[in-house]
């Protein structure tokens, strides 16, 4: 069983990790440690390993910053599902593996702190002893996820996706 | 068959006709990174991809402008990295002072109508400008074309801004920007295309305000069809024109004629209002600059409302040149010594204090109004802080009186 972080819409990468905490103005630091820090401080301090992070529209909006995503890769967040995301955001993560399930009708279902099991072999959630559905991940997305991002999978099969 | 433009640059790219919807994988003509985060793309590249080189070093450009000239001993370090490997690998750089990469790409024609301009910033829907697909990407993304010379991209449908008459006097591209962006809301352009039209008279300065912010919208890219002034600056090749039964994912349609001076107030890009609604708010300090409105143009337009006057003592005023062209232009008449003589300060042309690093970040409780393209919390220093996004010459009219002011109320 592992958390719910519930957000609302347009979380920009500024609040995931501003800007004055990237890697470049903190060499010596560990960006995962800037998860939130400013924008969730609850989230920043307590969010453990496999901890789910659910959203409204337009999920990690702004910045092209892959640091946003590396953050809570790092946090292990096991997925963030969200109405809908960011372009650049989503990219960013399917290409260092963070799983992303864009799932409008299960969003408004989902309560901040609410315990949860996700079964990513099953496409579900079990919340409060229900079960919703999570649509299918797109196969081109889950195809790079599943290699463990861009760089497996150019590795791997000696050519980029789609190619 | 007739065609978006982004669908003939990708046509063009691949040497067959390619449909909105398609994944490709294409060859950048152009893949731009900066300070901020080719450290990083360098460390993907040697440790994860294993390689020492890029497959293409004639396909890349550096430019040193986030943290520029650095101000701490990590950026420097960080920076002397990225000259290093540069070095090494035969890649253009532009040093420290010459600029901000979207400015100085199409300043140094690196940038060009009909190209795939590629970028790690998400500000890289700028090279529209100058009629080019320019769209931003994360740092894993980049070291992969490093490394292959590749990239896959989806090509976007497109949504059509079809705008009506000219601008009345106050009012300029920045409060069209702000508009687009009220109308469309923050993720309205999600994945698309925005094609900019009825726009041919519109200088490059202005287009660059609008192709800017087209990811503000969460668009892929933003493009001005390359007419007018563009033709006469670059050479546009000549299947890029728009056709004219193209249809459209969506069509805007917006009147220049009853445009008011339109500002963003804190925290979103979308929470527009005409000025009329916040006049005489206070602030702290005014920030002229970034990809957005940096240039001579904006410099120009603040200068001329400000003339003979004072900077009010409640604010101050922060100016930080696009580029060192910019700067250069700017010195060539009176617009800077106006500025400097009304009481602004000139900094390092670069980015700025636009994402907050250095250069006029904000403390607790600071307002600022800036004539940049984000205004999220926290962006530009401390989380208690407030950004405004203003016009050059709102900006300047509020400079003189210390308060928010509509620029045709002086």
């Amino acid at each position: 069983m592992v958390h719910i972080w519930k957000f609302g819409d347009d979380i920009d990468t500024d609040q995931i990790v501003p800007g004055r905490y990237a890697p470049y103005m903190r060499p010596n630091e560990d960006v995962a440690d800037a998860a939130f820090i400013e924008a969730h401080p609850e989230f920043n301090k307590q969010a453990v390993a496999g901890d789910i992070i659910v959203a409204g529209e337009n999920f990690g909006c702004g910045s092209s910053r892959e640091y946003a995503v590396l953050a809570l890769k790092r946090r292990q967040i096991g997925a963030i599902i969200a109405k809908s995301f960011a372009r650049i955001f989503y990219r960013n993560a399917i290409n260092l593996g963070l799983t992303l399930i864009e799932a409008p009708q299960v969003v408004d279902r989902l309560s901040d702190l609410d315990f949860c099991t996700l079964d990513l072999e099953e496409n579900r959630l079990i919340v409060r002893n229900s079960i919703l559905r999570l649509p299918e991940i797109p196969p081109f997305a889950r195809e790079i996820i599943n290699a463990g991002g861009l760089v497996a999978y150019i590795q791997t099969n000696g050519r980029l996706p789609g190619e | 068959m007739s065609q978006t433009l982004t669908e003939k640059i990708f046509s063009n790219a691949l040497g067959r006709v390619v449909q909105a919807g398609e994944i490709v994988v294409v060859q950048p003509d152009v893949v731009m990174s900066h300070d901020s985060l080719t450290p990083g793309i360098i460390d993907i590249l040697q440790n994860d991809f294993g390689r020492a080189s890029v497959q293409n070093p004639d396909q890349l450009v550096f430019s040193f402008d986030h943290v520029a000239p650095a101000s701490t001993v990590g950026t420097a370090e960080n920076q002397n990295k990225v000259r290093a490997f540069a070095r090494r690998n035969n890649i253009r750089f532009f040093e420290v002072g010459r600029g901000i990469c979207h400015q100085v790409l199409i300043e140094e024609g690196i940038a060009q109508p009909g190209f795939i301009v590629l970028g790690a910033d998400s500000h890289s829907t700028s090279y529209g400008a100058v009629g080019a697909f320019g769209s931003g990407m994360g740092s894993t993304d980049v070291a992969a074309i490093w490394a292959t010379g590749k990239t896959w991209l989806r090509v976007p449908e497109t949504l059509q801004i079809q705008v009506r008459g000219k601008f009345q006097p106050g009012v300029g591209p920045k409060d069209l920007a702000l508009r687009i962006g009220r109308e469309l809301s923050i993720s309205g352009a999600t994945y698309l295309t925005i094609e900019y039209h009825g726009l041919d008279w519109l200088p490059l300065h202005g287009r660059q305000t609008l192709c800017s912010m087209a990811v503000e919208l969460g668009a892929k890219a933003g493009i001005v069809p390359p007419s007018g002034e563009i033709r006469k600056r670059f050479t546009v090749p000549d299947w890029l024109f728009v056709d004219p039964d193209t249809s459209y994912y969506r069509t805007l349609e917006i009147n220049l004629e009853t445009l008011e001076p339109q500002i963003a107030i804190p925290h979103a890009v979308d929470h527009v209002v005409d000025i009329s609604k916040v006049a005489g708010r206070k602030f702290d300090q005014i920030f002229l600059g970034t990809c957005t409105n940096g240039r001579y143009e904006d410099l120009r337009e603040a200068a001329l409302i400000i003339k003979g006057q004072q900077i009010s003592e409640l604010v101050r005023f922060i100016i930080t040149p696009a580029s060192s062209h910019e700067l250069l232009r700017a010195m060539a008449d009176d617009t800077l010594s106006t500025l400097i003589a009304a009481g602004a300060v000139i900094s390092t042309p670069g980015c700025g204090a636009c994402m907050g690093r250095h250069q006029g970040t904000l403390g607790k409780n600071d307002v600022c109004l800036s004539t940049g393209n984000r205004n999220f919390k926290g962006r530009m220093g401390d989380p208690t802080s407030q950004i405004y996004l203003v016009s050059p010459a709102v900006a300047a009219a509020s400079a003189i009186r210390g308060v928010i002011t509509d620029p045709r109320s002086l």
